[in-house]
């Protein structure tokens, strides 16, 4: 049997998963990464992206949308700013997302603008790879 | 001496108020469940926040770079408070505790010859607080068209603050809320917000050198700092909602058993006073007989 680790998922409203699992893909601020059991110790921000966790007996997918990613030998803790199953996610919500990113790079100071742009696009992203159009309004 | 149609009239309407408060304690009691279970969920987000931010907190303290968030401005001249209370009443004291505590602070800031800056947030702490500081009230957050508390609306409260600070409007904000003991137990209680405080990790305070941060600590620290008020917030307005709805329900048992007991007192009365309605009548009969 392979090696497991704890992982937790969680979001400001409610906790998303709690289980061993072997191996964690998460989408980080600087690019993706997987997390395996003895990693060593990391703090990451994340970027909007879909998080996918492997254990003994599958892999399940979730949204994120931000927010902080701590890793250690023993295991994950994901805290989402906003976190869905991808079974969950509907087209509005995908909508809804994109359409706030949208805004939000609008009004965007020009110091931050690339930010925001960055966040849009990844918003973008996360909805055609989980097979949803992601309708984009043109930047 | 009331009539006996008087009489009657006060016992069904207390007996209606009663049936109103029954329900309404009932309401009450479902409520807070809910809003308990939203609190309990809301824990694990907040308690691993508060761990990791400590972490960063400590390793950043004292360095030039620290965020203004987190080290503050140096100054404690102008002094935000964000005073939440319900939208409703009846519930007992629930909101002049909350009221009372701010007020005090208020005083007592004012008194250091601070500048104080108000933002409420629920109606009721803005009505009891507008009669003495309308001048200071600087926003209203309107809740009554929020069905449940969820992330986004603390969120935005978080942002309006930010904002603030970032435009230099004040120096240090706090929060005051009621924590949720139990039923009959609601704490007021006010939290710093801004600059950002946390309980460093017990033990080792070099804790937060241990990880590897991607990005720079301070690129996370910058990242996060936002998120953490709105964490802060947020656990704050769920406090709140439970501590709104446990005071409710006791305050509502307490006016229906009040009820029960007037009922009780006013039927008595009722009772009496047509006893002495018949055997006045008697006593009219017996004497109009004796005479003839």
């Amino acid at each position: 049997m392979a090696e497991t680790m704890q992982f937790d998922l969680v979001s400001p409203e409610r906790k998303l998963a709690s289980v061993q699992a072997t191996e964690v893909r998460i989408p980080g601020a600087d690019g993706d990464l997987t997390a395996m059991p003895n990693h060593a110790p990391m703090i990451t921000t994340l970027r909007p992206g879909v998080l996918e966790v492997v254990t003994t007996d599958g892999s399940s997918r979730y949204i994120v949308t931000g927010g902080f990613a701590e890793i250690s030998a023993e295991g994950t803790s994901v805290l989402a700013e906003r976190s869905h199953p991808v079974e969950e996610v509907t087209q509005e919500m995908v909508d809804e997302m994109v359409a706030a990113a949208h805004a939000a790079h609008k009004e965007a100071h020009p110091d931050v603008a690339d930010t925001a742009a960055k966040l849009l696009a990844d918003m973008v992203a996360m909805g055609t790879h989980i097979g949803l159009d992601p309708n984009v309004p043109s930047i | 001496m009331p009539s006996l149609k008087d009489l009657k009239n006060r016992i069904s309407s207390v007996k209606s108020t009663r049936k109103i408060t029954k329900a309404m304690q009932m309401v009450a009691a479902a409520k807070l469940r809910r809003a308990q279970e939203a609190a309990e969920s809301a824990r694990p987000y907040a308690e691993r926040m508060e761990s990791v931010m400590g972490g960063l907190a400590a390793s950043v303290a004292g360095s030039q770079s620290a965020p203004k968030l987190l080290s503050g401005t140096g100054s404690d001249q102008v002094q935000l408070l964000v005073v939440m209370t319900a939208e409703r009443g009846l519930c007992g004291a629930f909101n002049s505790s909350i009221v009372r505590l701010a007020r005090t602070k208020i005083e007592e800031l004012k008194a250091a010859g601070k500048t104080v800056k108000i933002i409420t947030v629920g109606k009721k702490g803005r009505e009891q607080l507008r009669r003495d500081y309308a001048d200071l009230m600087i926003h209203h957050v309107d809740l009554s068209e929020v069905k449940r508390i969820g992330y986004d609306v603390a969120q935005d409260i978080a942002r309006d603050v930010l904002n603030r600070f970032d435009a230099g409007e004040f120096d240090v904000a706090t929060i005051f809320f009621s924590k949720f003991r139990s039923v009959i137990s609601q704490i007021p209680t006010a939290q710093q917000v801004v600059p950002a405080s946390f309980d460093a990790p017990e033990g080792d305070v070099d804790g937060g050198n241990l990880y590897e941060y991607e990005p720079s600590e301070e690129g996370i620290l910058a990242d996060l700092l936002p998120r953490g008020v709105a964490t802060q917030i947020f656990t704050a307005l769920l406090e709140n909602g439970a501590s709104e709805q446990g005071a409710r329900m006791s305050a509502m048992d307490n006016a229906t058993r009040n009820a029960g007991d007037m009922i009780d007192k006013l039927t008595i009365e009722y009772n009496r006073s047509r006893q002495a309605v018949i055997t006045n009548e008697l006593i009219e009969i017996i004497s109009g007989a004796e005479a003839l």
